[in-house]
Order: structure tokens, then C-alpha cells, then sequence
């Protein structure tokens, strides 16, 4: 597919941004729970074009043996992009981006599990972006550690992710592929609500130390967010057969 | 695929007294939380390389080693030079590094520098292109860890930028299809000059640049790379957990401080 | 000491359950005097214990489990089985009943690779693998039957609350049923149809273990099925 033009403007002249969003929205993310019937856990997100499946497989046997650690499970994770992920064709083998994003994802989620009530055992976070836009490792992210919960893992909390960035001069909320591209800065924030902590924090671009102060509470504000989303689709899963099910017995009772 | 490392060799009771100390007001080194340990930078070691630059900051050793060749430009970016930075973390730094393909922390390192460099537009891309779409200068940045005793972010970002800011090259031009260089050395040109500064959280304290012993038992690690106006132009967390945003705000304002004492002695060096 | 989630229903992981001096159950933890969920699962309490019994999630070994476990390998002096758990699982040919038999038996006699075996956990911690016994009732290879395997953490649905739904199962489908903590569970039935129906309902209640009026639907399907149970035999007897 032949890149798209870059936009002469990502802002107009009353704010909006080439998608329509002002510049504290987020664009409309969809959740899934529990897709996969292989994976002992699994989720899937579409953020804006993202569409990113995360399979969690664990806590299991460590393969191989040597990596395992007497104490706690070791989490392993993997982000992958598809070879048609993107407008021109990603070459399958692993980019250092994405070995590099593997690390950081995984230590986005490390505080979260409860890694020490499996000692000698891996717990593994498979992220594969079907198709990327921007801001997919936060998209990874948001949706790895529900695949995470989906797996009945025991964690303290799940870990929700959004970017913030600089277009046009201006800090902008959750940044789509052309923003990315031609705007300022990028700045892909994960936050742990209850712990209050920032567990992934990267910047490329440039940004006034006031810009960055105020990206960080847009971005956190958003987190909050999509962590409601997240608990809300959670649920949705049992929620759902749980209706179903006692609708059924309500319909029979009458019958 | 990411796994989570082996634990540091280090015994709890020597984890304890970092930790002990860091929360006391003190360190294992003795100095103040917001001070680096001795910095020393020596250019031009490197008669082969256009630029070169052997920073020691305590006992961590890094060895940078610029390249400018001839080359092809990425199609999308046909009217500009080509950055290239790696790093190599080999078994002569430390007992705890391996042979083979580059290790996830070396891609980490290498693509943090490169950020660093790219983002703040330090070198000056338009400049080193011979042929639009053909022809291009391709400015290798290899950095060499020598001796790992924690921190090598800083370390090498230092290295990068002593090196780049004394890289000589000849002046390069196109005769028909070929390049022909013509005699004089003239610097690389520079327009910016980025600086990573890296902090530790040991347990609750906020420390920049840990040593290994710190390194080992922090919970988390933050660069965050300053140009010259004094802007961010790259941030990496690390570390298994992470900070408030109240810690965050703190350290960026530390770092563009420490940049700019860092900075100085990093063009002293490089003049010379 | 306060209640925040409500009870008998599904809560997240890091959702605050209660504020206080609540003993901690499963699946919750404490941070200062917060009491939060550690899992996907429905919120329960019980006088001052707060419990959070999981949706999901595979099987965690514990000494005294009962669990069907597949024989992955025979060794000189053991078998290795495959217990679902993260951790590979021992049977030492000492923990067989009967009298020990010549030192250079072929195990491969007693358990071959791919037979199931129903024993039960004799010791496990966190540094060592499971270890399993044989000797004792009903414990031994698993020949005839069926043998279904659902999530171990729906295990304590299909027992129910003092084993109401267990006996409920195995009364009206007329079937023996033995649960594996580990979720293997096997049937035993007087006609395959039995066992069949036993099945549907075993994964029935795995399917919705969290909803209410559980017990009387499967009790409903079970009977719409027409097997004879074993209320249904005492009345024609």
C-alpha cells in the first residue's frame, strides 16, 4: 500500500486534528476478553487503526530449564509486528524496535504480577500487532496485561497505557500514525493506578520541560480512562454468559 | 523474547547496605545523590576513525569510534545523510556479558544514544549528501563498552557526543559517479548537542548516576537526554518497576542541570 | 472495617474489596489497611475472611491433592506425570502398593507412557517438584470411564458447598464421579449415555460457575435427558 500524503495541517485553524479529535481525545478504543481458546488468557484492542491480539500462556514450565529463577516466575514477553501491519511490508525477521519494545513492555508489566507465587516457571505475554497505527506498544500494553487477568494470573492491578505527543507546537492526546510521523515528539506513558506508578516512560522528539509536565498528567488522565474500559470489558465476559444463562433458567421457569 | 534477568550475584546483606545508605544521605561511593562520579574524556584516541573518544566516569570505560563512508540514503529520506549507532557489550566488560548477537540491553543502549543524537537533529543530516537519492555520508557511531560498572547510558551518550564534536572528515565530492575527496580535514558538522543523564530509584531515593552496586538493587532506572536550549529530546524508563509523577517532575528538572555541566566538559574535551 | 465491593459478585484484579482488620482469603492482598483482589473472579465473605474465588487459572499444586495425571515418562526407578501443573511431577516406583518387586522390573509394566494415573500429592514446596503416591483406595491407573478435564479453578463449583453439587451429579446421572483437584476429572457410568450426560453437565458447570441457580438448571438438563439416575432405580426397585 503506497503511503498516504502528509497533511499540510494536523491542526486547523479551530483545533481539530485531521481525524476530528480535539486534542485531549482519545481515539475510540475497542476491548476484548478472552477470544482465544488455545491461550490460557487472551485480549484484543483497536485503538484508532491498532488492531493488536495479545495470547498469555502460564505460569508454566520454564523452557528452557536454565532461565528459570528459584523465587519467582519469570515473565517473558514478546511484541511482534506483522509483515502487513504496515503500509509497505515489514520483513518478518525481529527489528531491534522490536526487541527493544519487547523490553520495556515487559518491564511496564513486571510490578503488576505476582510473580513470587510461582517460582521456577515462566508466565509469557505473546503481543502480535496485526495491523499498527501509532501508539501501538501502549496499545500492546493496555491490552497484554488483560490478557494477563483473562489467564486468571494473579496480579496486584492491570496496567493501562496511552502516548501523548507535540503537533503543531501543541501537546496532543494519543497520536495516530501521520501525527506521529510529522509531529514533534512522541511520549508513550504506562501507569499502575493504585501504586501510583509510571511503569513505562519513553519520549523521542522535542519537548520544553513545561510540555513534558503537561503531556504526563494528559497522558495519566487518559490511563485512568482506559483502565475503567479495561475492568468494564473484564467483566463483560462473565457478565454476559451470566445473563444468558440465567435468562435462559428465567424463560424456563415461565415455560 | 524479553525475559526477566537472573538476579544480580549479590548478597541481600550487601543489597541492604546500598539501600541503607542511599536512604541515609549517602552512597556506596560516597557522594551526594545528585553527583556524578569522576568524569574523564580523552579524544582522538583512534588514528583510523574520523572521530573518536574514551570516556571513563569512575570505573565504567567506554569506547566510541565515529565512521564517515560513503553510502546509500533510506528512499524516504533521499535529501539526507545517514545515522547509524550500535553498541557492543562484550565479555571483556564484565563477567556477566556473552558472545553472540547483540543482547537486549545493547539494542536498548544503542537505540537510547541514537535518540538522543537524532531527535535533537545534533548532526546535520542535509549536509552530508552528495548525490540527492544517490549518494550520501553514512555516519557510523560504535560504542565499545570496556568496563561496566554501571551506568553506560551516560557513559556512552558522553562518548558519543566527545566523538562526534571532534570527528575531522575530508571534503567529499562527486566527480561524475565517483567521490573524490579533497585534502584539508573540516569538522563534522554539529548543530546540537544532546546529553543523557540517567537516574536510579534505590529504594525510595532518586540517585543519578548508579554505580553498579545501585544498579543492581534499583527498582527502576530513568534517562532523560537534554540538547542545548535545554529541552528533552529522549527519555527511556527501565528497571522492573517505576516512578510517581511527582519523582518524575523532579528529575527532569535535575537532569537539565546535570546536562549542561556534562555538556561543557564534553566540548572542553573535544576542542581539545 | 468496611465492605466495598459486593459480595457474590465478579471483581478485577487491583479492585478494592474492604477497608480494615478482615483476615485475608485467597486471591487478595493488602497494601497498608486496603484489601484488593488479585484476580478475575467473584468477591465472597465469610464472617471476617474476604475471598476472591478465581474465574480462571490453572492448577497450583498442594500436598494432600487428589489429581489425574497423564505418565509423560518411565524411568528406572519412577514415572514423571504430567499433572497440569507448571511443574513436571514424580511417582517413585517406592510409592506403589504391593510388594516391591524385582530390582530390574520394567516400570512400563505397572504404568506405560500415556496411561492416566489417579494419585495423590505427597509433597510439594517451592523448591521441589510434586511428588505422588499410589498407595491408597481407588488410586492406581485409570483404565475405563471417561475422563473430562475442565479449568482446576471451576473445581470447587462442581463440588459445591458441602459437596451439594457433586452428590447432586452423581445421584441423578447415576454415574461414580471422582474429582482431580487439578481439574481431571473421570465418570463412570452404567451406559456410555450416562456418562455422556455426566460430561455435558461437568462442562456445564464449568461454562457457568459463576451464575446463579447453577445446581437446578443442570439438575433441569439432566433430567430432560431422560437417564435413569439413582433416585429413579431405587423407585422402580
Amino acid at each position: 500500500m503506497p503511503e498516504p500524503k502528509q497533511p499540510e495541517k494536523l491542526i486547523d485553524d479551530k483545533g481539530v486534528r485531521i481525524d476530528g479529535r480535539r486534542l485531549d481525545q482519545l481515539r475510540p478504543i475497542k476491548l476484548e476478553v478472552g477470544l482465544l481458546d488455545k491461550a490460557d488468557g487472551s485480549a484484543y484492542i483497536e485503538q484508532g487503526k491498532n488492531k493488536i491480539l495479545v495470547g498469555v500462556y502460564g505460569p508454566r514450565e520454564a523452557h528452557p530449564k536454565h532461565i528459570a529463577l528459584p523465587d519467582r516466575a519469570v515473565l517473558r514477553c514478546r511484541y511482534r509486528m506483522a509483515p502487513f501491519s504496515v503500509d509497505e511490508r515489514k520483513n518478518p525477521a525481529p527489528s531491534r524496535r522490536e526487541m527493544e519494545l519487547s523490553k520495556v513492555i515487559r518491564e511496564s508489566l513486571e510490578s503488576v504480577v505476582l510473580t513470587d507465587l510461582y517460582p521456577r516457571t515462566t508466565i509469557d505475554v505473546f503481543i502480535e500487532v496485526l495491523q499498527s497505527d501509532g501508539g501501538s506498544r501502549c496499545a500492546g500494553i493496555t491490552a497484554a496485561s488483560l490478557a494477563l487477568a483473562d489467564a486468571g494470573i494473579p496480579m496486584r492491578e492491570l496496567v493501562a497505557a496511552c502516548a501523548v505527543g507535540k503537533i503543531q507546537g501543541h501537546m496532543a492526546l494519543d497520536l495516530s500514525d501521520a501525527e506521529d510521523k510529522y509531529g514533534e515528539a512522541d511520549l508513550p506513558v504506562a501507569w499502575v493506578p493504585n501504586a501510583n506508578l509510571v511503569t513505562l516512560l519513553q519520549m523521542d522528539g522535542i519537548l520544553t520541560i513545561n510540555e513534558f509536565e503537561k503531556g504526563l498528567t494528559m497522558a495519566l488522565d487518559a490511563c485512568k480512562t482506559i483502565h475503567s474500559m479495561q475492568q468494564e470489558a473484564l467483566k463483560k465476559k462473565y457478565l454476559v454468559i451470566k445473563e444468558v444463562a440465567e435468562e435462559r433458567e428465567e424463560t424456563e421457569v415461565v415455560a | 523474547m524479553s525475559f526477566t534477568p537472573q538476579l544480580p550475584p549479590v548478597a541481600k546483606l550487601e543489597q541492604k547496605t546500598v539501600i541503607d545508605l542511599v536512604a541515609s544521605g549517602k552512597r556506596i561511593d560516597d557522594r551526594t545523590a545528585d553527583s556524578y562520579r569522576p568524569l574523564q574524556i580523552q579524544v582522538g584516541l583512534i588514528e583510523k576513525a574520523n572521530g573518536s573518544a574514551q570516556v571513563s566516569l569512575g570505573k565504567s570505560k567506554v569506547l566510541v569510534g565515529v565512521k564517515v563512508e560513503t553510502g546509500t540514503p533510506f528512499p524516504d529520506t533521499p535529501d539526507e545523510g545517514v545515522l547509524t549507532v550500535n553498541a557492543e557489550l562484550g565479555p571483556l566488560a564484565s563477567p556477566l556479558f556473552e558472545t553472540g548477537p547483540p543482547s537486549e540491553q545493547a539494542i536498548e543502549l544503542a537505540r537510547v544514544i541514537d535518540r538522543g543524537i537524532r531527535e535533537s537533529k545534533a548532526v546535520d543530516m542535509k549536509s552530508l549528501v552528495l548525490l540527492k537519492g544517490k549518494k550520501v555520508q553514512v555516519v557510523f557511531v560504535d560504542i565499545y563498552i570496556l568496563d561496566h560498572d554501571g551506568n553506560l547510558i551516560d557513559a556512552a551518550s558522553i562518548a558519543a557526543l566527545a566523538a562526534l564534536a571532534s570527528a575531522k572528515l575530508l571534503k567529499a565530492e562527486l566527480k561524475g559517479d565517483e567521490v573524490v575527496y579533497r585534502p584539508g580535514l573540516h569538522p563534522l558538522p554539529l548543530n546540537n548537542h544532546p546529553v543523557a543523564v540517567t537516574f536510579a530509584k534505590v529504594g525510595k531515593t532518586i540517585v543519578v548516576d548508579p554505580v553498579l552496586e545501585e544498579e543492581q538493587v534499583m527498582n527502576a532506572r530513568l534517562t532523560v537526554t537534554i540538547e542545548k536550549n535545554g529541552n528533552i529530546c529522549a527519555m527511556q524508563k527501565g528497571g522492573l518497576s517505576g516512578f510517581t509523577q511527582d519523582e518524575l517532575k523532579t528529575v527532569v528538572h535535575l537532569a537539565v542541570q546535570k546536562a549542561a555541566e556534562n555538556r561543557a566538559k564534553i566540548l572542553a574535551a573535544a576542542k581539545g | 472495617m468496611v465492605i466495598v465491593a459486593e459480595p457474590k459478585q465478579v471483581v478485577a484484579p487491583g479492585e478494592l474489596l474492604a477497608e480494615g482488620d478482615h483476615l485475608l482469603g485467597d486471591n487478595s492482598f493488602k497494601v497498608g489497611t486496603r484489601i484488593f483482589s488479585a484476580c478475575i473472579g467473584i468477591f465472597e465473605v465469610d464472617g471476617n475472611r474476604v475471598t476472591v474465588v478465581p474465574l480462571k487459572g490453572g492448577y497450583f499444586p498442594r500436598v494432600g491433592d487428589l489429581v489425574g495425571g497423564r505418565i509423560v515418562d518411565v524411568g528406572l526407578s519412577g514415572w514423571t506425570l504430567d499433572i497440569r501443573a507448571p511443574y513436571e511431577a514424580m511417582l517413585p516406583a517406592s510409592e506403589t502398593p504391593g510388594p516391591r518387586g524385582p530390582r530390574r522390573r520394567d516400570l512400563s509394566e505397572s504404568f506405560d507412557v500415556g496411561d492416566m494415573v489417579l494419585s495423590q500429592v505427597l509433597a510439594f514446596d517451592r523448591t521441589r517438584d510434586p511428588l505422588l503416591t499410589v498407595k491408597g483406595p481407588g488410586l492406581g491407573k485409570i483404565s475405563t470411564g471417561r475422563v473430562v478435564e475442565i479449568s482446576a479453578a471451576k473445581i470447587p463449583r462442581l463440588i459445591g458447598r458441602k459437596g451439594s453439587m457433586i452428590s447432586m451429579l452423581k445421584r441423578e446421572t447415576g454415574c461414580q464421579i471422582t474429582v482431580g483437584q487439578n481439574g481431571v476429572v473421570m465418570v463412570w457410568g452404567k451406559s456410555p449415555e450416562n456418562e455422556r450426560v455426566a460430561v455435558e453437565a461437568i462442562y456445564m458447570v464449568e461454562r457457568e460457575a459463576h451464575t446463579r441457580g447453577l445446581t437446578d438448571r443442570i439438575r433441569e438438563m439432566i433430567a430432560k435427558s431422560n437417564v435413569v439416575g439413582e433416585v429413579a432405580r431405587t423407585q422402580t426397585a
